[in-house]
């Protein structure tokens, strides 16, 4: 079994009074694709920030790639491709000329590479095309490349598909896919659940703590409390209301134009229309609904 | 509430929208969904004024986007993806500044003011400058002022893009009871003081779980709108088409498909894979699935259909032509 890419054992960084990071722990084999989920202000970036050795870490250790993160930072930085939410592109600059400036900062001067990136993210006929007139999907792509231009063996994205639509999001995923395919090891940091959903492992964090960390379906299976229900009544908020003195109701909240419920494990069809109505609701249908890591998320968020 | 009669307008030889017809009740939440350059920015700001249509009108509460943009702008609200503040003013300072550009006297703001920050849940924070604000704060700041002058139409383009989870479920409990009848709502007099009825308003974003929560949902791509439904509507489309599969590796589940015709997509997440079938197929795919990998050999297939995401459809649609 080779070592793992990145440990770290109690990672912990202070700033004043306030912890950002509190003693995480934590090992990503090669070729995982791991996602941090958490609010802004939850340590998300910062524990990137002390993997990539800019931030030294007040407590603890991390290792990547098998260097201390911190003292030896050239080494993981020259091993590791950082894709940033608010990357910068050179707008006046063609595809191929952004790509060959920032490979040059790399000491990439090999055009055959810069080529090759290209048709790896799918850019290539796009060479001559200036950043500008690229769109989101595009822009991201480019970005991409950037990160990748120097062959990585680590790879972190920062929220990477923030405002792109679901069809440029999953070619953006199959991408990040073949890569981990090819033993490049992905961590990336989002707030949507959507993207969470493409990972092989997510982290919750809050508060700068590791609250959870495995594969959506056994966060789903082990977190979430119960049972999920879609439930349409009329009038909707009166039926909020009442569901608060439901027996077996864990939690309850508004769904565009229906209720979406947490009962208690084990609870059925039968019984859960039966204990609405006497609270009093009049249900006009009722369905079970599917776990998803945002009821996850809001599960540990209230513990 | 907000109306549209084949609103088109083009940039040069590029047409964003083409041929719009909307039509959005009162009370009711409208989610605009498309890829990027479909054309939800350009009716965004068609509908407040800021635009001129090539072709077709649109109507605000009655009145003329074209023809009566004052009378319209009364009645909007807009919160824009990216929306400013003056960061060293405190949040009631700039409520005040929005409020007083719209001509409110003082007599009428501070009240509304203070109404608005508790609805939002920032009364707290009402004297705390903007720029040291958390993101989901300045989200509900943002909301605040495009309410301040109690508007019959809200229209707010890509509203929680970077806002986390939680900020994000707290804002759209906000929103359902913004639309929701103001008689039944708490002591808040946000809705439109005279009806009894709930503001409209119409959304653009491109996550699909944003969309799922709206009460109608329109997809739009190349200017056009392509469907329009209720969630349940859109996604009774694909019902029994989802088939999860785990305990496959996904090279494998590959070669597999290419030999059946009834799967038209492969989607694959971090721990399952979803297969889109053709309509009623399942149990032949299924059946054909357990015995190209039978049991007691490495892969150990798990199929069971799921209900279908908006993202589903979405995904289907802009496949067809």
């Amino acid at each position: 079994m080779p070592d793992p890419v990145v440990i770290t054992e109690n990672l912990t960084r202070r700033f004043g009074n306030f912890t950002a990071v509190d003693h995480v722990s934590f090992r990503v084999e090669a070729g995982e694709i791991v996602g941090y989920l958490g609010p802004n202000g939850s340590g998300k970036t910062t524990t990137i920030r002390m993997l990539l050795g800019l931030y030294e870490p007040s407590e603890g250790y991390a290792t990547v790639l098998g260097f201390d993160a911190f003292r030896q930072s050239e080494e993981v930085r020259s091993r590791a491709g950082y894709m940033s939410q608010k990357f910068s592109l050179y707008d006046d600059l063609t595809v191929q000329e952004n790509l060959a400036f920032y490979g040059g900062i790399y000491g990439i001067r090999d055009k055959q590479r810069i080529r090759e990136t290209l048709t790896q993210v799918g850019l290539s006929g796009h060479e001559s095309d200036q950043a500008r007139a690229l769109s989101a999907g595009w822009r991201q792509r480019l970005a991409l490349a950037i990160a990748l231009v120097h062959r990585p063996q680590l790879l972190f994205l920062d929220e990477p598909t923030s405002g792109v639509d679901p069809s440029a999001r999953r070619s953006f995923w199959d991408l990040i896919y073949s890569l981990a395919a090819e033993g490049v090891t992905v961590l990336v940091t989002t707030h949507y659940m959507d993207e969470a959903e493409y990972c092989g492992r997510v982290a919750i964090m809050r508060d700068g703590k590791l609250l959870a960390l495995d594969t959506p379906a056994a966060l789903k299976k082990q977190v979430v409390p119960g049972e999920v229900w879609e439930v349409h009544a009329e009038p909707l908020q009166s039926a909020l209301n009442a569901c608060d003195n439901c027996a077996g109701v864990l939690s309850v909240g508004l769904a565009g134009d229906h209720l979406r419920m947490i009962t208690e494990k084990g609870t059925t069809e039968a019984g859960l229309l039966l204990g609405l109505k006497s609270s009093g609701l009049s249900v006009s249908r009722l369905e079970r609904g599917e776990p998803t890591l945002e009821d996850v998320f809001l599960s540990l968020a209230k513990a | 509430m907000i109306e549209t009669y084949n609103l088109s307008k083009s940039f040069g030889s590029t047409h964003a929208v083409i041929d719009l017809n909307l039509k959005i009740a009162a009370g009711e939440i409208y989610g605009l969904v498309g890829s990027d350059g479909a054309g939800k920015t350009t009716t965004m700001r068609l509908l407040v004024g800021a635009l001129k249509p090539d072709a077709g009108d649109a109507t605000i509460c009655g009145y003329s986007v074209g023809k009566q943009t004052e009378q319209v702008r009364a009645q909007l609200g807009y919160l824009s993806q990216r929306f400013s503040f003056y960061e060293d003013l405190t949040v009631l300072e700039n409520i005040r500044f929005f409020a007083e550009i719209r001509g409110l006297s003082r007599q009428e703001w501070l009240p509304r003011c203070m109404e608005i920050l508790t609805f939002v849940g920032l009364e707290s924070f009402k004297d705390r400058r903007a720029g040291q604000l958390s993101g989901g704060m300045k989200q509900k700041l943002g909301l605040a002022s495009a309410l301040v002058t109690r508007p019959k139409v809200l229209l707010l383009d890509e509203p929680t893009t970077g806002v986390d989870p939680v900020t994000r479920q707290d804002f759209w409990q906000l929103l359902i009871r913004l639309v929701s009848t103001p008689e039944r709502l708490s002591p808040s007099a946000l809705g439109p003081a005279r009806e009894g009825e709930g503001v409209a308003v119409i959304l653009s974003t491109p996550y699909m779980d944003e969309a799922a929560r709206c009460h109608r949902v329109g997809f739009m791509r190349n200017g056009r709108m392509m469907v329009e439904g209720t969630p349940s509507q859109l996604r009774s489309r694909l019902e029994g088409c989802i088939l999860e599969v785990r305990g496959i590796s996904i090279s494998a589940l590959r070669q597999f498909v290419e030999k059946i015709e009834d799967v038209e997509d492969i989607h694959t997440f971090g721990d399952k894979i979803h297969l889109r079938l053709v309509s009623s197929r399942a149990d032949s795919v299924i059946a054909a699935l357990n015995r190209a990998f039978p049991t007691g050999t490495s892969e150990n297939p798990e199929c069971r259909l799921v209900p279908p995401t908006l993202e589903d459809v979405f995904i289907s649609l802009s496949e067809t032509s």
